[in-house]
């Protein structure tokens, strides 16, 4: 509390939606498009509040769909905006189209998600279905723990989104309901330090049609044109341009959390993974979100007993970090992979896959098990997280899975 | 360097920007049929031009003529239609 304090820091009790929006209102956002859909109503409603009491210069859009909102967002960062919104569930779904259009025009948009499961049958709680849907979409996929992590991370992402590396629209996740809706202390910054650290937007030079090199934008003194017809002869370059901006991602990604950490005194591991009792952790489980905070307490009740176990929470899923994950279950002699989403038909949930497949190329191969959990906002409690840590305790002894995707918290 | 190599990834503007004008991308060669035009039944009604979405249909004034720029034309047919006076055919390319 002191290091918060020394650093003109603020605590206020704020549920993850507001927490979202408390950020959006000190990165100087020139647009924000929305249309309401629970439970990332209370971010946009917050933020309009905001706009009608003159806290932000902010042009407010009440769109007719989520799929006008994004395209609203697309177009106004393509003339060189700061641009916000937030989704979940079947609205992120409905965005699905512009999603693609949004990453293939390098508009580096920032979205909050605050995940939720999809219909049928409607449900309006947490699981990861929605934005695990668009995990091939072109955006960087940040995941949060709890409130302050959202407040902390949607700062981060514009930096991370509008870097020149980069270009890439950043969607941060919270979970429904077990962050949007639940009061939390959250320690804010001053608005001037948020200012001064997102800085203002900055636009590579391109070349344009008549050979001259001018601002990534739509201006007309410079004009270009952004995202035309691209057949056969180009449209693979494109893409691939599109991966490269990933694959520079991480470690911009880090190096933007460690100079947010200078000015807040809060890490998430390094920004694109977080270990908890890795060093040593034989019984490792991988997880991403809300879920983390508890699978803490339950190592920590763990270690108190002597058993080496650890977590390893995914922060950024896109772009994947491989190398902090292969490094990071390098001792684990035994991993559960927890997975708040379904991939019907799929050998496991999409952590799952990519967790198995990055540990693929390592020199180990410690038995790997996936957990599906958690569907429409069903409860992880600890004790279920204990079952899983006991199973991985047999498996390391025995070296045999018998399940290796297995359904958890599911009544037969 | 040769000309018609096509640039590789690295070397391309991002965001499908296009680094040449569109006039320099020749669709003519997407046609199947070209439209060839009689002199002696046309009124010179320029309805062809108006109609043309490709602009590639023009009214010459110093010799009284309609040309038209298969650089650009795609065969559409919306002339031949649309000509009051039948003076445009509709002829398959490679035919005379």
């Amino acid at each position: 509390m002191t290091a918060i304090h020394q650093k003109g820091q603020k605590v206020i009790a704020l549920n993850g939606d507001e927490a979202v929006a408390y950020a959006v209102k000190q990165c100087d956002v020139d647009v924000v498009a929305a249309y309401p859909i629970t439970p990332q109503t209370i971010i946009v409603e917050k933020f309009s509040e905001y706009v009608h009491d003159g806290e932000v210069d902010t042009e407010f859009i009440c769109t007719e769909s989520e799929h006008s909102a994004l395209t609203c967002c697309l177009t106004a960062a393509a003339v060189g905006a700061r641009t916000f919104t937030a989704t979940a569930s079947a609205g992120l779904a409905l965005m699905h189209e512009i999603l693609y259009v949004t990453s293939g025009c390098r508009a580096p948009v920032v979205m909050a998600v605050a995940n939720r499961a999809l219909s049928a049958p409607i449900n309006i709680h947490c699981d990861h279905s929605d934005s695990m849907a668009e995990r091939d979409s072109g955006w960087i996929q940040l995941y949060a723990e709890n409130s302050q992590e959202a407040y902390d991370s949607i700062i981060q992402a514009f930096r991370i989104a509008e870097h020149l590396e980069i270009l890439l629209p950043t969607l941060v996740g919270l979970d429904g309901f077990f962050l949007s809706h639940t009061l939390e202390n959250v320690a804010v910054l001053p608005d001037e330090t948020v200012r001064n650290f997102v800085k203002q937007r900055q636009f590579p030079l391109v070349e344009n049609h008549d050979g001259k090199m001018v601002p990534f934008k739509l201006d007309p003194e410079n004009p270009i044109t952004i995202g035309p017809l691209d057949l056969q002869d180009y449209y693979f370059e494109h893409k691939r341009q599109q991966e490269e901006g990933m694959q520079k991602a991480p470690e911009i990604i880090r190096k933007i959390h460690d100079e947010f950490a200078e000015r807040s005194g809060r890490t998430y591991g390094n920004g694109l993974v977080e270990t908890y009792g890795l060093d040593d952790a034989e019984l490792v489980t991988v997880c991403l979100g809300s879920t983390a905070g508890t699978v803490k307490t339950v190592v920590d009740q763990l270690r108190a007993k002597g058993v080496k176990a650890g977590l390893l929470r995914i922060r950024a899923f896109r772009p994947l970090p491989v190398q902090d994950i292969v490094e990071a279950l390098r001792n684990a002699k035994a991993i559960a992979v927890m997975d708040r989403s379904c991939s019907f038909g799929g050998y496991g949930g999409p952590v799952f896959h990519e967790i198995r497949h990055a540990l693929y190329d390592s020199n180990l191969h410690p038995p790997t098990v996936d957990y599906i959990y958690g569907l429409g906002g069903r409860d992880m409690p600890q004790h279920m997280i204990q079952r899983i840590y006991q199973d991985l305790e047999k498996i390391r002894i025995t070296g045999k899975i018998q399940h290796p995707v297995q359904f958890i918290g599911l009544r037969e | 360097m040769n000309p018609k190599k096509k640039k590789g990834w690295k070397e391309i503007p991002m965001a499908g920007v296009c680094w040449v004008p569109s006039t320099s991308y020749l669709t003519g060669d997407w046609k199947t049929y070209r439209p060839v035009w009689d002199s002696e039944k046309c009124t010179r009604c320029v309805l062809c031009h108006l109609f043309c979405p490709d602009g590639a249909i023009t009214w010459k004034a110093q010799t009284n003529e309609m040309i038209f720029n298969y650089d650009y034309c795609k065969g559409c047919g919306i002339c031949e239609a649309e000509c009051p006076v039948d003076a445009i055919s509709m002829k398959l390319e490679g035919e005379p």
